[in-house]
């Protein structure tokens, strides 16, 4: 195991995720600074690495991550984490849009706020946001948890599968075919663990202030009779 | 004379049979028809082109005896390893769900005989295909169903999915019947459900997003995939256009009569421009970037024969992709299927799904009665993974020579020597479409 540090003023992205990729051990623990915005930062990462980035990151940083635990101290672009399999990748900001979209596993945590479309397609990770998230949040979400703390606009859930998402605050609208249901111990559970895993930020949220959303089930099968009104 | 027709039975040009079972149906049932397969309508098409041979003005190379080249290099614009394909015909993106796992097994074995790649589709990467494929490409829809990491690096391209030919701007479908449990584990959905794939993808939303995101597939593969960017022929030219900008390596655009597992008729008749209009579109697109050349073009939708390829890539595409016509190679629409050494009367499961060989679109149904599109576990074994590749090999093979043949009369020592200047149309609506002169003629209408 060994340290590094790599400035994004002085080396290309191209030159740190081939270190990452072909040149890191198991272990070893990546610094990247002066991150200014720069894309697919730290993406494609398949081993178990411990990677601190230090300011703001582009689009996709994290990207398809496998194993590798990802910190970001400012806030990501567009589709952080997206299609992460494992590992865990924390915004300590804000994140842009399709911030887990396709996410098969691993836990993303999002301190601030979090654009449209946060979870969209989700297959298996959970998300937990400290803030708000955007319209169609969890869109054709297909398993998984997502933990929204703040408040969601417009169409959450829309066309859930079997995702859950938990909601603390708002919601402007649900989705087609999302529902609010009862929650039960096990998911007070669930909250419980995910609110514990996202770290010393979110031990101020009672499990108890959030709401179980999941799928109808309406859509699963065509029905010629529903006149397209979900 | 013309055909006397008693005033009795005058049948209406706007409400003929078809229209009138049409309006029955959505009367019954309520609901508009899922079909596979892609455009049945007359379209203008390849066939509406003909090549100029060698005579006088041009010198003839002998057909059975000298070199014709038909080696293929795509995606040399960024990636560190272009795929290098023996022949210029390659195997259109098919899903593992639409299809069987035997089905899947027989393209890459046999593609992989004559020297060319197969792609995989929604639903991701099954290991039939990954083994039994020398080159394997492997696409990245907006469903994103069974994408990862892993087959990604597994893949030797990878091919970005905007749209296709028989539905650009859809999604996809998979009804229940073929949602099997592998299936459904593949795409971590419910088994039996009616799948939805989504027709946007989920992390970019237009051409500047897409260069970002072919970035980032480029720096998780460490630049060594070729990217391809597939669209559906619709606004082909600023489409092509656009994918160029966006980085891709390879653009491969996909006409109308592309075909499809699933998709609503009143989509696969009604939106897209054929073949034959989005490859003319497409080649001024690269020329106009000055990419053609840089940037390899792949045709698809509605290639049949090895005339068809010879036309496409003489209008300037650098290879076809094939799909329908690959699957009618392997049996589908066949009158029998063989299985356990002979050949088996496939009629009445025809019949059960109210159609007969040479018609069938029931692909969506999973009831394939030759075992094709299907996941049924008995009806699957009608085709086996040997005998559908020895027939598809048999296919490419075909293909290949007939493509050689034309070349050669045309004087080309390898097809991609192949030329507009090779071509006329033998009508005014495929002449303007392709931009070519109508036979006989130095018209070019529109021109």
């Amino acid at each position: 195991m060994g340290s590094v540090t790599f400035d994004l003023e002085q080396t290309p992205v191209r030159e740190i995720n081939h270190f990452i990729h072909k040149d890191a051990d198991i272990g070893d623990k990546i610094a990247i600074t002066n991150a200014g915005g720069a894309h697919s930062i730290a993406c494609g990462c398949d081993k178990e690495l411990e990677i601190i980035i230090d300011g703001h990151a582009g689009y996709y940083a994290g990207g398809m991550n496998k194993d590798a635990e990802i910190t970001i101290s400012g806030s990501a672009g567009t589709g952080v984490g997206e299609n992460m399999m494992s590992g865990k990748i924390h915004v300590k900001g804000f994140a842009s849009n399709g911030a887990g979209a396709s996410a098969h596993g691993g836990l993303l945590v999002i301190n601030g706020d979090a654009g449209l479309r946060c979870g969209i397609s989700l297959k298996g990770g959970d998300i937990v946001v400290g803030g708000s998230v955007g319209s169609f949040s969890g869109f054709m979400a297909q398993a998984g948890r997502m933990v929204i703390c703040g408040n969601a606009a417009d169409a959450l859930g829309d066309s859930l599968y079997e995702a859950i998402i938990y909601l603390r605050g708002e919601v402007k609208s649900l989705g087609a075919d999302a529902q609010f249901e009862p929650m039960t111990d096990d998911d007070y559970a669930v909250v419980a663990e995910l609110l514990s895993q996202a770290g010393e930020d979110f031990k101020k949220f009672d499990p108890k202030e959030f709401k179980r959303i999941a799928s109808s089930k309406s859509l699963y099968h065509w029905n010629s009779d529903a006149n397209q009104e979900y | 004379m013309a055909e006397h027709k008693s005033i009795s039975k005058e049948e209406s040009y706007s409400f003929d049979r078809s229209a009138i079972d049409y309006i029955r149906n959505a009367a019954a049932h309520g609901l508009y028809e899922i079909r596979g397969m892609g455009a049945k309508r007359k379209l203008p098409s390849f066939d509406d082109l003909v090549f100029l041979g060698a005579s006088n003005s041009r010198y003839p190379l002998e057909g059975y005896r000298e070199k014709c080249s038909t080696k293929t290099i795509l995606g040399t614009r960024f990636a560190k390893k272009p795929i290098e394909l023996e022949i210029p015909i390659t195997i259109a993106g098919m899903s593992f769900g639409s299809l069987s796992a035997n089905v899947k097994e027989a393209l890459g074995r046999a593609a992989t005989e004559v020297g060319t790649s197969t792609t995989t589709g929604d639903g991701g990467m099954t290991q039939e295909e990954r083994q039994s494929s020398k080159t394997l490409v492997y696409q990245c829809l907006p469903s994103r169903y069974g994408f990862n990491p892993d087959d990604l690096r597994k893949a030797d391209a990878i091919e970005v999915v905007i749209g296709q030919g028989a539905k650009p701007g859809g999604g996809g479908m998979l009804l229940g019947q073929k949602v099997s449990p592998r299936v459904a584990g593949m795409r971590t959905l419910p088994e039996g459900i009616d799948q939805r794939s989504a027709c946007r993808h989920p992390d970019w939303t237009g051409p500047d997003d897409l260069a970002i995101k072919i970035t980032e597939l480029r720096e998780i593969t460490d630049w060594e995939k070729p990217i391809y960017v597939k669209v559906g022929a619709t606004r082909t030219f600023n489409d092509v256009k656009l994918a160029v900008h966006s980085g891709a390596d390879v653009v491969v655009v996909d006409g109308m009569q592309g075909g499809t597992a699933a998709t609503q008729t009143c989509f696969i008749e009604h939106i897209g421009i054929p073949t034959l209009a989005a490859v003319k579109q497409a080649v001024a697109a690269l020329e106009d970037l000055d990419m053609k050349g840089k940037v390899q073009l792949i045709v698809s939708g509605g290639i049949r024969t090895g005339a068809d390829v010879a036309k496409a890539l003489a209008m300037g595409a650098d290879a076809v992709s094939i799909g329908q016509g690959v699957l009618i190679a392997l049996g589908c629409n066949g009158e029998t299927y063989y299985q356990n050494g002979e050949h088996h009367d496939a009629s009445a499961d025809y019949a059960a799904l109210g159609t007969c060989a040479g018609f069938c679109h029931h692909c969506h149904t999973g009831k394939c009665p030759v075992g094709i599109t299907t996941q049924d576990e008995i009806l699957e074994q009608r085709l086996t993974p040997e005998v559908g590749a020895k027939h598809l090999k048999n296919y490419l093979k075909t293909l290949n020579m007939e493509l050689t043949t034309i070349a050669r009369a045309c004087g080309k020592q390898n097809v991609h020597h192949l030329e507009r200047e090779d071509l006329v149309a033998l009508t005014i609506e495929a002449a303007a479409m392709a931009g070519l002169p109508l036979a006989g003629t130095n018209w070019i209408p529109g021109m």
